[in-house]
């Protein structure tokens, strides 16, 4: 096995470095830093260069080397290098190669481009780790561009009517991608604290983000009719959010797709953005790795290992601590 | 069905009641007569009869998507409503229709008529039509299940406004057992027929739950206080030498119980009563509990035997029409004045009692009172302002239940599943148990009663602790101690622990309390005895 997979996380014996370890080790490859699959305290952190700057902002003093996308290393006699994931800015699959056998763990993955973070790029491989937050039939995510269009028209109806228009969205990621994908000439756009430090970060790597206002106590909400405001979905249930008087609420997230779920959340609008892959991104990465093993990770593992069962794949389940370190930000897949 | 699937859409993505009112009220003065007379029909609970079963459906469904049956399964396991997985699996229509809603319903309701390949003809082909909300507002009235979030008073108030006529009054016309199929909606809500009105029910008065101390209700004096009966609330009606009764979901459930056709033989004609459903214990002149009820309730029709063991009456507690005449104006004490001198001295045989009122002079002597209730076979209490007229619907201030408090144990958690629908990445069914020496029996089942935060933190903590997987229930060690509220038990032999409890559900959560110290099984059967 060129992966094995330990209590403490996945785990390369012949190199001796872990991925996305969730307890402390020696050696950690982190293919992205959400909170599940960036744990502080390992000893050394290896990470694709785009996605170190927001890893140092959200784990403080840590030795971490980088690498960009494509280039390869060698640890202890095995091949290392990162491959854009699409999830977020910097998010990479890490490609493993060992005496010809080649394995890739997926980390979280999006297969769609959207403007922002790298596209996804398919590595082809012999085994292949892959997440399935979303790996059942009934995801199906629309184009960018109409998900965009909805989102727009919310904004433009609830600004002609007066209100704020308040989104729930995880700060790494979902939040700067809805920045993106918003007309930023509807109004001016608002951010909570901890998703405007993100965008400080990424702004500071070099990603163009439309401009923003960040709330402070001293904001004056009067001063800016007609806003977009982005938080964490926390934010926007507690006393944070009451300032800005009479608002529409949204919740941006994958999730959205059931309308149970969306009911749950007592929002008004929810917005099918996901930067997990849909049912059909899941399957058309999975076929372009050429991979014969497939193990899935967080999501609908029993569901989706039988399915790729039933494709001729040689598939399995295995148990990691990604996906679920807080259903809330769970929800913000 | 564009307009309905807009109308739907409106409805669907606000919480806001003043939004949901304007976006019907606007449907409602402009669309097709027919169109609104199904859309009342809908949001009244009157759906088209199903006339492809769901089996079928799914297949069909699974068949044009191109999956695998246990993959629409466990697709279907996680949504929660056939419905929408049918609408999320499916491929984008290749065609398009501009069909009102009431010509798709038409459409559904003759495919009764059809065989099964036409049947199936006729679905592919519709959903091959439909684009977006439109093909799950369809799939919605093929499956039966309609649900939107809008209650009858919302709906009621938007058709007030679109037809100025009085809010009370089409409550009233809104009631009993019309069908859109056989009537109009001039027939219903403009031009009402009065034959049809011989029936009619009026729209029941319900009552909140008492909210900190009754004392703060005012004077003891302006309230009347009765029992809160733990039967079928029920309204019967005598009018044109017949007679029907009604439930407060607005079903007619005269054939269900016969024993009531004797009522005309005992009141006089133009009298309508509400009340409560009970099965009578003659002997012991006290009500039994609801499980002898239960038996009765799933009967369309009743055996000799089951009508001759489980005798039903009605308690009345109100008079809403006397000589054909409506009451529901006066105060509540003259119409219970006058309910009093209609019941006095009725023949014990008579299907109908009066349920009387539980004096008192102050607020103190109630609690002791109401903590009493289970002995008077009741839940509890109801308090009545004197004063209050009988209002259409749930209106706070007037009539309050004042329930008692629900038993409660302690127990341990040892199996969990997934919810579906609203919930259907939580974890939020459990199954717990209680200690028969060293061993836990599973007695019950819950999935209600805490808050999304603690069903987030049981999730992550299932997820993490699961011991082995049976389809989609996990076991999960016994670590976690909840507090089990129910109305009632009762001995059973087709549980395990022998007992079966009445609307379980989690009071609270309790990390405070070690495993060891839950509930013994003998606790439960100590309660079986003293409740049972």
């Amino acid at each position: 096995m060129v992966l094995e997979f330990r209590d403490e996380g996945i785990f390369c014996p012949a190199g001796g470095f872990h991925i996305d370890p969730w307890r402390p080790v020696d050696r950690a490859l982190v293919t992205h830093g959400h909170a599940d699959h960036a744990y502080p305290g390992h000893r050394r952190y290896l990470t694709s260069a785009a996605a170190a700057p927001v890893m140092r902002h959200r784990l403080g003093d840590i030795t971490i080397e980088t690498m960009e996308f494509g280039e390869t290393r060698d640890i202890n006699g095995v091949t290392v290098s990162f491959h854009p994931a699409g999830h977020v800015p910097g998010s990479a699959q890490v490609r493993v190669e060992h005496k010809g056998e080649v394995w890739v763990a997926s980390g979280d993955y999006k297969t769609t481009p959207d403007g922002l973070s790298e596209t996804f790029a398919p590595v082809r491989c012999h085994a292949f780790i892959t997440e399935c937050t979303f790996g059942l039939p009934v995801f199906d995510w629309k184009p960018e561009a109409v998900l965009a269009a909805e989102i727009n028209a919310w904004w433009q109806a609830n600004a002609a009517e007066g209100r704020v228009s308040a989104i729930g969205a995880y700060s790494l990621g979902k939040a700067q991608r809805l920045l993106t994908m918003v007309d930023s000439g509807l109004g001016p756009i608002l951010t909570h604290a901890a998703v405007e430090n993100t965008n400080d970060v990424l702004r500071g790597q070099g990603l163009t983000l439309p401009e923003t206002v960040r709330v402070t106590p001293e904001t004056d909400p009067k001063m800016h009719p007609g806003a977009l405001l982005i938080a964490p979905p926390s934010a926007l249930d507690g006393r944070w959010a009451r300032r800005f008087g009479p608002m529409s609420s949204a919740f941006a997230s994958g999730w959205m797709a059931l309308r149970g779920v969306r009911r749950r959340r007592a929002t008004e609008r929810g917005f099918v953005v996901s930067d997990h892959a849909d049912w059909k991104g899941l399957n058309a990465a999975i076929a372009e790795t050429g991979a014969t093993r497939i193990f899935a990770t967080h999501g609908y593992t029993a569901t989706f290992r039988q399915w790729l069962e039933s494709q001729g794949y040689d598939a399995q389940i295995v148990q990691t601590e990604f996906g679920d370190e807080l259903v809330d930000d769970e929800d913000a897949a | 069905m564009k307009r309905f699937a807009t109308l739907f859409t409106a409805l669907d993505q606000t919480t806001k009641t003043t939004v949901k009112t304007a976006a019907l009220t606007a449907y409602f003065e402009d669309a097709p007569d027919r169109d609104k007379l199904w859309t009342i029909a809908l949001l009244s609970g009157r759906r088209p009869k199903r006339t492809v079963n769901a089996s079928r459906l799914s297949e069909w469904a699974a068949e044009l998507a191109g999956l695998p049956m246990w993959l629409f399964k466990a697709s279907y396991d996680v949504v929660g409503d056939l419905a929408e997985t049918i609408h999320l699996v499916l491929p984008d229509p290749a065609q398009t229709a501009d069909r009102s809603l009431s010509d798709w319903i038409d459409m559904i309701r003759g495919l009764s008529a059809e065989e099964e390949p036409a049947r199936k003809a006729a679905i592919l082909q519709a959903w091959d039509q439909l684009a977006g909300t439109e093909r799950f507002v369809f799939n919605k009235l093929i499956t039966g299940g309609f649900r939107v979030g809008v209650s009858q008073k919302l709906m009621t108030r938007a058709l007030s406004r679109a037809t100025d006529i009085e809010e009370a009054e089409l409550a009233h016309r809104l009631m009993g057992d019309w069908a859109p199929g056989t009537t109009t909606f001039a027939g219903l809500i403009t031009a009402p027929d009065p034959e049809a009105a011989l029936s009619r029910p009026y729209p029941f008065c319900l009552a909140y739950g008492v909210e900190g101390d009754p004392s703060d209700l005012g004077p003891p004096e302006d309230w009347l206080a009765e029992w809160k009966w733990d039967g079928i609330r029920g309204q019967l009606i005598l009018r044109g030498g017949q007679h029907f009764l009604w439930s407060r979901g607005e079903e007619l459930m005269t054939d269900r119980f016969p024993e009531f056709a004797r009522a005309r033989d005992f009141l006089p004609d133009g009298t309508v009563l509400d009340g409560e459903v009970l099965v009578w214990d003659a002997e012991a002149q006290r009500p039994r509990n609801f499980n002898a009820l239960q038996a009765r309730i799933g009967r369309k029709t009743v055996p000799k035997k089951l009508l001759a063991e489980a005798p039903v009456i009605l308690r009345a507690y109100d008079l809403l029409e006397e000589d054909g005449e409506d009451l529901r104006a006066l105060p509540f004490a003259d119409r219970r004045a006058r309910l009093e001198k209609m019941l006095d001295g009725i023949a014990p045989q008579a299907p109908v009692a009066l349920s009387p009122v539980v004096d008192f002079a102050d607020w103190s002597d109630l609690a002791p009172i109401r903590a009493d209730a289970r002995a008077a076979a009741a839940e509890g209490l109801m308090l009545k302002r004197a004063a209050s007229p009988y209002h259409v619907g749930r209106k706070k201030g007037d009539w309050w239940k004042w329930k008692l408090d629900p038993l409660s144990i302690d127990a341990v958690m040892i199996y969990a599943q997934a919810g579906h629908g609203r919930r259907a990445n939580l974890y939020t069914d459990f199954t717990f148990a209680v200690w028969k020496g060293n061993e836990l029996v599973p007695f019950t089942k819950a999935y209600s009663g805490l808050t999304d935060a603690e069903f987030n933190k049981i999730t992550y903590w299932v997820r993490r602790n699961t011991l082995e997987r049976f389809g989609p229930v996990r076991r999960v060690p016994p670590e976690h101690v909840f507090e089990i509220g129910f109305e009632g038990i009762q001995k059973s032999t087709r549980h395990k622990s022998g007992v079966a409890l009445r609307f379980p559900r989690m009071l609270r959560w309790r990390p405070d309390k070690p495993v060891q110290e839950a509930n013994t099984h003998d606790d439960l059967l100590a309660m079986l005895d003293q409740y049972g």
